[in-house]
């Protein structure tokens, strides 16, 4: 009887519960997905999808991925994966290197190609502008930011594709025809005017504040104004050059003539940093007893650093690299990892000597004999500080530990005694005891994870505890403009446009801060003079790529014949000069118990025999290929030329 | 164990009668085939590096069948009989390929069985009578060098190199030893000698391969001789 009226009670609560309408039943608001009216309706929220579209630009390199950093020969892989991508292999695919698959599907370093974000920047700006939830100077701040966004992310594309569809508002399919969704490419300089008239407008929208590093500034629009009139410029003058890598609607290639006038755009945006008006940008100098590491400390150092402009931040436990885990020096490291870039003697022997020269590092004396040097950092005395900010050399330290970085044990007869494993232990002759005849951070021909080519890299390496551990990792910032590119910016600038005096001012602001105090005069300041320094200065930043690119030198630089030692170590200063493979610089301890020499150190200059290959640029690795799918979906898109 | 087998028989005879429809293409079987040739003798490039279009059009997607030719010049597909279009892209090849407006002249083919066709074009440069020689340690390579593109689209000779490999491909990606001459330390375009040390082979091997390859400015691509096995 009981459970009779229970059921009963429980009938009808289901009748009174199941009597809503079925649409107000069915008519769930999705968890999940946030709709356009739901997601801008809180002014913080909004934030947080603009922070995912400053999360999204393109960069090349990435500190997530160590291999975007030392193409081009500047240094060596050393890690057993990338010896036969990198040197065993003399071209560049018209894509680049393969990165690692997304979803699914394979990704290239030279091939950002990406409308998803270009359109969703376009929605975030016709979102915000209708929101009611915002205030007006915050509505117009993320804006602003967001064209920013877009502009920046056109830039990088034209630096890759030259000129692309420009697409400024959200396209929506009718439903009929695909035709109207099909735009044609642009010009290339279409694409650098839409840039620089971009940045003119925004300099006057976005703060002047030189503190805000993450976030699109004054100083940032007007940065990226100054390095895209002068890739415009310096596209217009040395495209001549090459004049097979064009194409006949303008959309790759810049005619001769407009040159002079992106010079002056670039100059003068250049001089609207330097003048102050964008913020109170300076060059880091806030340790001038160590300029080496007060080079190194501009990109590790967080706090109050007026010489860095726009950045991508880290920030431990929330977005964080393994940029040191990877690079670290092996030994005594605090993973049982690292020392995967190794710069070349390429790279290194290039740093001026503080007289403005340029000489090789000295291996031998006139007679052919070896140097012998009390230090091992003795070789690379009396050069521009940047070395020791970019590379770390043997006998230097990294983290308060000296690297141990020594290949071997030279004899006075000639023979040399080394090991196959790192600190490996030998019986010199006349001795009984083995003892340590090679460095425990190599090199060792094929070890990877050593200083194979006897240098690690210094640059973006974070000196803090943790850092090279995995649970931890690095909060080290890519920088994207810093303000001693401005200087070199308005120096080439100035020099193209004949100021050559203007630019030797500029240029020696840069070089004294590394110590090349000897100031160069107008009359010292060539297309060499010009290219050099930008390679030295912003090594392993991803500026040398572009340059190579825009002054149309790849070909010559990689031409595919092998470098002989020969070529290596003369002309160094020359912006031409053949770099098709990267070598070593080997350090031997010298032992002759009774020669005055015994226990000092000398160097030869090497080749691995992992390097096989002598790079080959091709004319149509100058623009990256539209990947077949693109130009079928579209067919106005026309391909890249020498493809 | 009866059941089972009725499972096991129920399932075969389900998968032969349902699948039974015709869910098969026949594969392509027409064979294209041909080479590059120049007034009928075959040119000679390096391995993975002159790429060509074939293109077939209505058949939606207009996206291109891309190849590369062959060290030998040649080429070849299994296609379907149709129509077919080929070009090679501009700035492609040690040699001349007809353009207009910007855009390469494609070359229509109708493809009905197995085709062979040669394909004949204007190279920069010949190399005639490449003669190499293995003789006490070195490869020695002699040629002649004549000009064929002599209009406005003549290119300057950048560099000769000879090229020895421990196999078939000797070319500028894999070569055991080169030697270069600049193209402006050629004095005389009927007699161009290299010659080259045979380094110590690892493991030994008693021949080596050898071609010349000739690289012009502004060419990507370089031209080259037949390779040749020099056994010593």
């Amino acid at each position: 009887m009981k459970n009779k009226f229970i059921i009963a009670i429980a009938t009808l609560f289901v009748f009174s519960l199941g009597c809503k309408s079925d649409s107000d039943y069915l008519d769930i608001k999705p968890t999940q997905v946030l709709s356009p009216e739901l997601a801008f309706s809180d002014p913080t929220q909004v934030l947080s999808i603009l922070a995912d579209l400053y999360n999204r630009q393109y960069d090349y390199p990435r500190l997530t991925e160590w291999v975007t950093f030392g193409d081009f020969n500047e240094s060596f892989y050393s890690e057993n994966g990338q010896y036969n991508n990198y040197h065993g292999n003399s071209t560049w695919g018209f894509r680049g290197y393969r990165g690692p698959d997304v979803g699914g599907r394979a990704t290239y370093f030279w091939t950002p190609w990406d409308y998803t974000y270009i359109r969703e920047l376009n929605l975030f700006m016709e979102r915000c502008a209708t929101a009611t939830a915002l205030d007006a100077a915050t509505k117009a701040s993320y804006i602003a930011e967001a064209r920013f966004l877009r502009a920046s992310y056109y830039f990088t594309l034209t630096q890759y594709y030259g000129g692309v569809p420009i697409i400024l508002n959200s396209l929506e399919f009718n439903g009929t025809d695909v035709t109207s969704l099909q735009y044609p490419r642009a010009k290339e300089s279409e694409m650098y005017d839409f840039v620089i008239k971009e940045a003119e407008e925004l300099k006057l929208l976005l703060p002047a504040n030189s503190n805000t590093k993450a976030r699109a500034t004054k100083g940032a629009a007007l940065a990226m104004e100054s390095r895209a009139a002068l890739y415009a410029a310096s596209i217009a003058k040395y495209g001549a050059t090459t004049p097979s890598v064009s194409l006949s609607g303008g959309e790759v290639g810049i005619p001769a003539g407009m040159a002079n006038a992106y010079y002056t755009t670039a100059l003068k945006a250049a001089e609207e940093i330097i003048s102050g008006s964008a913020g109170a940008y300076s060059l880091y100098k806030k340790q001038p007893g160590n300029l080496s590491e007060n080079f190194a400390a501009i990109f590790y150092d967080k706090t109050q650093n007026n010489e860095v402009i726009w950045v991508d931040d880290y920030a431990l436990k929330f977005k964080r690299h393994g940029f040191t885990q990877v690079n670290q020096p092996r030994f005594g490291a605090e993973e049982e990892e690292g020392g995967r870039i190794n710069p070349s003697l390429n790279l290194v022997q290039s740093f001026e000597k503080l007289d403005n020269t340029f000489a090789p590092l000295a291996t031998n004396d006139a007679n052919g004999d070896y140097v012998y040097y009390t230090n091992q950092q003795d070789i690379f005395a009396g050069r521009d500080a940047r070395l020791g900010g970019t590379v770390i050399i043997p006998g230097s330290s990294f983290k308060a530990r000296p690297v141990d970085i020594w290949a071997g044990v030279q004899l006075a007869n000639g023979t040399v005694i080394s090991g196959g494993e790192r600190g490996a232990q030998k019986v010199l002759p006349g001795k009984t005891v083995p003892e340590q005849v090679v460095g425990f951070d190599g090199p060792i021909n094929g070890i990877g994870n050593t200083a194979q080519t006897g240098f690690y890299i210094r640059k973006y390496q974070d000196p803090a505890i943790g850092s090279g551990q995995r649970g931890v990792g690095s909060a080290v910032w890519l920088v994207r403009y810093r303000y001693a590119e401005i200087l070199l910016n308005a120096a080439e600038a100035a020099f193209e446009l004949g100021q050559s005096s203007v630019a030797a001012g500029y240029m020696n602001q840069v070089r004294a801060r590394a110590g090349l105090v000897v100031p160069l005069t107008g009359g010292d300041i060539t297309f060499d003079r010009i290219v050099h320094e930008r390679r030295v200065e912003f090594a392993f930043e991803g500026q040398y790529f572009f340059d190579l690119k825009r002054f149309r030198i790849a070909h010559q630089v990689f031409d595919g014949v092998a470098l002989n030692k020969t070529d290596l170590l003369s002309n160094l200063s020359k912006a031409t000069k053949r770099s098709t493979q990267p070598y070593s610089l080997l350090p031997y301890k010298y032992y002759a118990p009774g020669s005055p020499n015994n226990g000092k150190w000398i160097y030869k200059v090497d080749l691995s025999n992992i390097v096989t290959a002598s790079d080959n640029w091709q004319l149509g690795n100058y623009y990256s290929e539209i990947e077949p799918d693109i130009l079928t979906r579209n067919p106005k898109l026309v391909k890249q030329p020498n493809q | 164990m009866k059941i089972k087998f009725h499972y096991i028989l129920f399932f075969a005879l389900s998968t032969v009668i349902l699948s039974c429809k015709k869910d098969n293409f026949d594969a392509p079987k027409a064979a294209l085939t041909g080479r590059i040739v120049y007034q009928g003798e075959p040119l000679n490039f390096e391995y993975n590096k002159v790429s060509y279009e074939l293109y077939q059009s209505g058949f939606g997607k207009t996206g291109a069948i891309g190849s590369i030719f062959t060290p030998e010049g040649a080429f070849s597909h299994l296609l379907f009989d149709g129509l077919y279009k080929m070009v090679v892209p501009i700035g492609q090849g040690p040699f001349v390929w007809k353009q207009t407006g910007g855009k390469p002249d494609s070359i229509a083919i109708t493809l009905k069985g197995n085709t062979n066709m040669d394909i004949e074009v204007m190279p920069y440069y010949m190399i005639r009578t490449p003669q190499l020689t293995y003789s006490s340690g070195s490869v020695t390579g002699t040629f002649k060098l004549e000009q064929i593109v002599k209009d406005a689209n003549a290119k300057t000779i950048e560099r000769v190199t000879l090229y020895i490999s421990k196999t078939r491909f000797a070319d500028s990606q894999t070569n055991v030893a080169t030697t270069n001459l600049a193209g402006s330390a050629i004095t005389d375009l009927n007699n161009v000698s290299l010659s080259v040390t045979v380094p110590t082979l690892v493991p030994t091997q008693n021949y080596v391969f050898a071609s010349i390859g000739v690289k012009f400015s502004g060419v990507d691509d370089m031209i080259f001789a037949p390779v040749k096995k020099l056994t010593f």
